[in-house]
């Protein structure tokens, strides 16, 4: 008998357990990792966005169809090629109850302009930005510039009242580890407010009961809890700790959609992933023919041919990737189907051009890739080097961690490498004036054409639209013909989630809470 | 202690670039030097080593380069997670491993000592790692009783942060604490079966016999006593591989402890972080081995009365 | 010459490890279990027709083939293929190779460092005995597992990166047998000190017999049971570090990965419906400890009459 009570009392405490303390309407999210800071201007990166795009909001911003719209501002001219008139919604409030007036956008434009700002090369066109009247706010740029709402709908307004009193002026200088009340506080006008903070474990929202617009949600709170690893992350969606996962495994995606409960969610990402090849090098740091094959156009179609992206589709990416012809995706301007066709896949004629250019037995190559920055990265190289062994290349793999990889590359020593880009403006400039400008920042290809500077030029001044896409069109195809680039895929993001969990999926992989709901 | 933070210092100073892997992929070069110059890795190695004995005679390692905070306060928020998982395995490796040994030191013949024994032989062949991967799988994913990753809810006590308060921070420490005793315990078992099987040949324990003492008597009082000597040891060694060996664990369950943080700030460089921590670990390995020789004292008299000998 | 293999065959068959060995089948079982292992490992070139590690052999396309037995298995693929289409069976044998190969020359390392520390501090004694005994304890302290990543840190500094790449194997085994040696120290110490002390080592002294000679021919085959025995558990514990340490990212690279690098990689599949790929990775790892474990079990008990 007393064995069978312990029996007894051991189960009802178990039951006791098992019945999860249900919290009125409580998302749970999860991804790999936290943002940053909580100070919306000290850095620009990913998971750092978007848990101030949650709490903060800005004069303009992009909708859940990733179309430019009002926000803070309801409408706005501009009075002449170089000055914007911006006029504010008057019924905005920030979660402490104040008012938010035109005060709070200049002081938040200016503090996003200080030396500490991880922003501030975003708004440099921006010379003066002043106040007319307390809903009325004007800002001048040095040149005429067709992407400023771009730019300003990442710029997140704060209240002036409060960084004064809580001597947060100046964005936190996280390269130096300052510690400011705005990293670890946050006092937006958006639809939530944080009420709990613990980096990388758990950061709680809460619904803000002040915000202006209209309530599309009917959640009381989120929580996001960032979990590292993969397989953790995938076993915590399937068993209910979290409701939905931004970044789920695309080897995963299947199992999560067996299950009853769940819901996988895929859409297009804007990024591309392509390899590099070093064609100005007079000899390569790791091969063994003592030149660089790179130089001829051949080898590098002979790489471009040799590579099957249908099987990396299938095989690396479970189908969840589009075979990219160019480094930029629909909804670019540039972008077009056309430009977008890749070459055939073709080993017989890899290897007749590999013996034309000159190497009929092939070479060996080292391979640079990241193995914690991209969608199945590693795998994806791992697959290439399988592919160039079957023309005769002998490629040694070299997968490190992204922040390594990218200082390494920064610092030229890859021959040949993997990358991937994404084109937050969504205009291809920002691609060309990265990747392909004759000593651009990440041109690690050295890729040098005078034609296509002289077109970067024309995209950066021509207010002429049909100009300026000509200028666009022209420079894609010389760079495409030129196979300056080997273009792999573009990514396709998934996200998984409870069937009851209503999130929009967004192409920038930004979650707004504002638009979910819960069953 | 002095040697294990010149070790941790100096060697990890040579290891990569810390600011590589600070800044993203669109950081000037210019930016990079700045950071560099801030945080006074351009100035020679004598006069950085230096300043990091000062630092850390007073409980402060820097800043993380990963997380940019305090590795102090990194580290005291972490530390409440790291102990109460250890613990929580080493009660259950040592009661459990003990109470096991002694019934098949005992019972050496019997079946269930051979199945015992030989569960504790695979529980030695069976990797941390696989353990928790297996556990993981089975309660998490397909039985859905036991959470997979995390401490649940913890009620903070101002000092110290505890998941012992709360019926979420209860379930969460079973599977971790489970899988890290697991090693531990097996060795623990075997280790008091040898004892026990040694004790019980000795003369002394024939004359208790032979005076008629009961074989319960014999066996908790007076084998079990002596036996304990070396479990001491073991488990003083124990709670120090515990915490090493919870680098495992928490990595694979996402306990956010020290162990955790380690092995991230390992991947990232984080020097702060890793100094941090081997400090800490060369203290409480010290700290268990003081403890460790006051406890032998109290429990084997020979050595008490060696020492009486000596003070007398 | 032929007689004198019949006189060795003889002597193992009339040993008691001999008789001992054929009474238990436990013992029998586990010695063939590694037998096979072992053949299958070092000679996997001649065992099965793939090289996982000719990329050009592989075909992506074969990627996640399941067991031959289930529904969508090849006959080719025995135990299926992994996410780059290599069959599991073969790169678990060639993973297994690595696994040994560094468990073994880990052991050994300790083994002969453990020996010859413990073997001339019990010889000599004095200051020479009380420093190494002391640094035992300090080494005992420390676990295996930090100190194997304490070296892996210091290597990953000293050595360049294409360095370390072919330097990691043996900074591996360094790391890991450098935390095994203080277990060979103490055993062949106290057993030293038993032997010193008998008629026939001081016959050899007074004699003038030479000091090395004295411990490398008497007494060292006289201790080398009990190192036996803990050498066979350490083979197994070194072969679980070795995988813990791959599992955790700072073992062998993934261009030859063993045991513990594969059930990492296998790990992202999990819950994918692949269980495979880190299944017979996991339950390889497991057969090949326990059964190393189970021998030296039996060999402590054999070998260590005191406790029968």
């Amino acid at each position: 008998m007393k064995s069978k009570n312990l029996i007894k009392f051991l189960l009802a405490t178990f039951f006791v357990f098992l019945s999860t303390q249900s919290f009125a309407k409580t998302i749970k999210w999860s991804m790999q990792g936290d943002s940053l800071t909580l100070d919306p201007h000290a850095q620009n990166e990913g998971p750092t966005t978007m848990v101030s795009r949650q709490v903060y909001e800005a004069l303009v911003t992009r909708g859940l169809d990733m179309s430019i719209g009002p926000q803070l501002a309801t409408d706005w001219k501009t009075t002449n090629p170089t000055t914007w008139v911006f006029n504010l919604r008057k019924d905005v409030k920030f979660s402490d109850g104040t008012s938010m007036t035109s005060e709070d956008v200049v002081f938040s434009i200016l503090r996003a302009q200080q030396p500490t700002s991880d922003f501030k090369e975003y708004i440099s066109t921006v010379t003066s930005v002043k106040a007319l009247d307390e809903y009325t706010v004007e800002i001048q740029t040095r040149d005429p510039n067709p992407i400023l709402l771009n730019q300003l709908s990442n710029i997140f307004v704060m209240s002036r009242k409060w960084c004064h009193e809580n001597f947060a002026i100046v964005p936190q200088n996280w390269d130096a580890g300052q510690e400011t009340f705005s990293a670890t506080n946050s006092m937006g006008t958006g639809p939530f407010k944080i009420t709990l903070r613990e980096p990388n474990t758990k950061t709680v929202f809460k619904k803000n009961t002040k915000w202006w617009g209209n309530v599309e949600h009917n959640l009381t709170q989120i929580q996001l809890l960032p979990i590292k690893n993969a397989a953790t992350r995938v076993a915590a969606l399937l068993s209910g700790e979290i409701d939905i996962v931004t970044d789920a495994p695309v080897q995963d995606l299947a199992r999560i959609k067996s299950s009853a409960e769940h819901k996988v969610e895929s859409t297009p990402q804007m990024r591309t992933i392509f390899l590099g090849m070093d064609q100005a090098a007079d000899k390569l740091r790791s091969g063994n023919t003592g030149d660089n094959p790179f130089k001829k156009k051949e080898v590098r179609q002979a790489f471009y041919q040799a590579i099957d992206i249908e099987a990396i589709k299938k095989k690396v990416m479970r189908g969840l990737s589009e075979p990219a012809g160019i480094i930029t995706f629909p909804g670019v301007t540039g972008y077009t189907k056309e430009l977008d066709k890749r070459l055939p896949y073709d080993v017989n004629a890899a290897k007749q051009l590999l013996a034309d250019a000159g190497y009929p037995n092939g070479f060996d190559i080292e391979l640079r890739c990241p193995n914690d920055r991209y969608v199945n990265d590693e795998a994806i190289c791992t697959a290439v080097v399988g592919m160039l062994g079957k023309i005769g290349i002998n490629v040694n793999l070299f997968a490190q961690t992204k922040s390594k990889h990218f200082k390494e590359l920064k610092d030229d020593q890859g021959d040949f490498y993997m990358l991937g880009w994404g084109v937050p403006t969504l205009d291809s400039h920002y691609v060309f004036h990265y990747l392909y400008e004759s000593g651009a920042s990440w041109n690690k290809v050295n890729f040098s054409d005078p034609e296509v500077d002289a077109a970067i030029r024309v995209m950066e001044g021509e207010v002429d639209l049909d100009k300026r896409n000509a200028a666009i069109a022209k420079a894609w195809k010389i760079v495409r013909d030129n196979i300056a680039y080997l273009p792999l895929h573009h990514q396709v993001i998934s996200w998984a989630s409870k069937k009851k969990v209503n999130v929009p999926i967004r192409p920038n992989n930004e979650p707004l809470f504002r638009f979910s709901s819960i069953n | 202690m002095l040697i294990v933070a010149f070790v941790s210092f100096s060697l990890f100073n040579f290891v990569g670039d810390p600011i590589n892997n600070m800044v993203g992929e669109e950081t000037s070069d210019e930016e990079r030097d700045e950071l560099r110059e801030t945080l006074g890795l351009n100035d020679p190695i004598h006069i950085q080593f230096s300043r990091f004995v000062i630092n850390a005679s007073k409980g402060e390692f820097g800043i993380s380069y990963q997380l940019r905070r305090p590795v102090s306060e990194l580290i005291s928020e972490r530390l409440p997670a790291t102990i109460e998982l250890v613990l929580i395995s080493a009660l259950i490796a040592l009661v459990s491993g003990t109470l096991l040994g002694v019934y098949t030191g005992i019972n050496r013949r019997g079946f269930l000592s051979d199945i015992i024994l030989a569960i504790s032989l695979l529980g030695v062949s069976l990797p941390t790692f696989v353990i928790g991967i297996l556990f993981i799988y089975l309660f998490a994913v397909i039985l859905g009783v036991l959470p997979s990753f995390g401490r649940g809810e913890v009620v903070d006590l101002g000092f110290w942060s505890t998941g012992f308060l709360t019926a979420s921070g209860l379930k969460a420490i079973i599977l971790p604490s489970v899988t890290l005793s697991l090693f531990q315990m097996t060795y623990i078992i075997r280790l008091v079966r040898a004892e026990m099987m040694e004790i019980l040949q000795t003369d002394y324990i024939k004359f208790a016999r032979a005076r008629g003492i009961s074989e319960k008597s014999i066996h908790y009082k007076h084998a079990l006593k002596n036996g304990l000597i070396p479990v001491i040891t073991i488990a003083g060694i124990n709670i120090g591989t515990l915490i090493a060996f919870s680098i495992i664990t928490e990595t694979v369950f996402q306990w956010p402890g020290m162990g955790f943080l380690f092995i991230q700030a390992v991947q990232f460089v984080d020097i702060p972080i890793m100094s941090a921590y081997l400090v800490f670990i060369a203290f409480v390995f010290v700290m268990i081995n003081f403890i460790v020789d006051i406890l032998y004292y109290f429990i084997d008299p020979r050595i008490r009365v060696k020492a009486e000998a000596v003070s007398g | 010459m032929d007689s004198q293999k019949l006189t060795l065959f003889n002597r193992i068959k009339d040993s008691d490890i001999y008789f001992s060995f054929i009474k238990s089948p436990t013992a029998i079982v586990s010695a063939i279990i590694l037998i096979i292992i072992f053949f299958c490992s070092f000679f996997v070139e001649f065992v099965t027709p793939y090289n996982p590690f000719d990329p050009s052999s592989l075909s992506l396309m074969d990627a996640f083939t399941p067991p031959s037995w289930t529904e969508d298995g090849l006959a080719k693929f025995i135990l299926g293929t992994d996410g780059q289409g290599r069959d599991m069976l073969s790169t678990i044998l060639y993973g297994s190779r690595i696994s040994l190969i560094v468990g073994f020359s880990a052991i050994i390392f300790s083994l002969i460092l453990g020996v010859s520390l413990g073997l001339t501090a019990g010889y000599f004694g004095g200051k020479y005995e009380m420093i190494v005994m002391r640094l035992t304890d300090v080494q005992l302290t420390v676990p295996s597992i930090l100190m194997a990543l304490l070296v892996d840190g210091i290597a990953r500094g000293i050595i360049s990166r294409e360095m370390h790449d072919e330097m990691a194997i043996y900074v591996l085994i360094f790391a890991i047998g450098i935390s095994e040696w203080p277990q060979f120290a103490r055993v062949s110490r106290a057993a030293t000190l038993v032997e010193k002390n008998k008629d026939y080592v001081s016959a050899s002294t007074i004699i003038g017999v030479s000091n090395i000679l004295i411990m490398f021919k008497h007494i060292l085959p006289n201790i080398m049971r009990p190192v036996l025995v803990i050498g066979t558990i350490g083979l197994a514990l070194a072969i679980l570090a070795e995988s813990t340490l791959s599992f955790l990212g700072v073992g062998v690279p993934p261009t030859t990965p063993s045991l513990g690098t594969l059930i990492r990689l296998g790990n992202d599949f999990l819950f994918s419906g692949e269980w495979w790929i880190t299944f017979f990775p996991a339950i390889f790892l497991v057969i090949l400890a326990f059964s190393i474990n189970l021998l030296g079990d039996w060999m402590r008990d054999t070998l260590n009459p005191k406790l029968n």
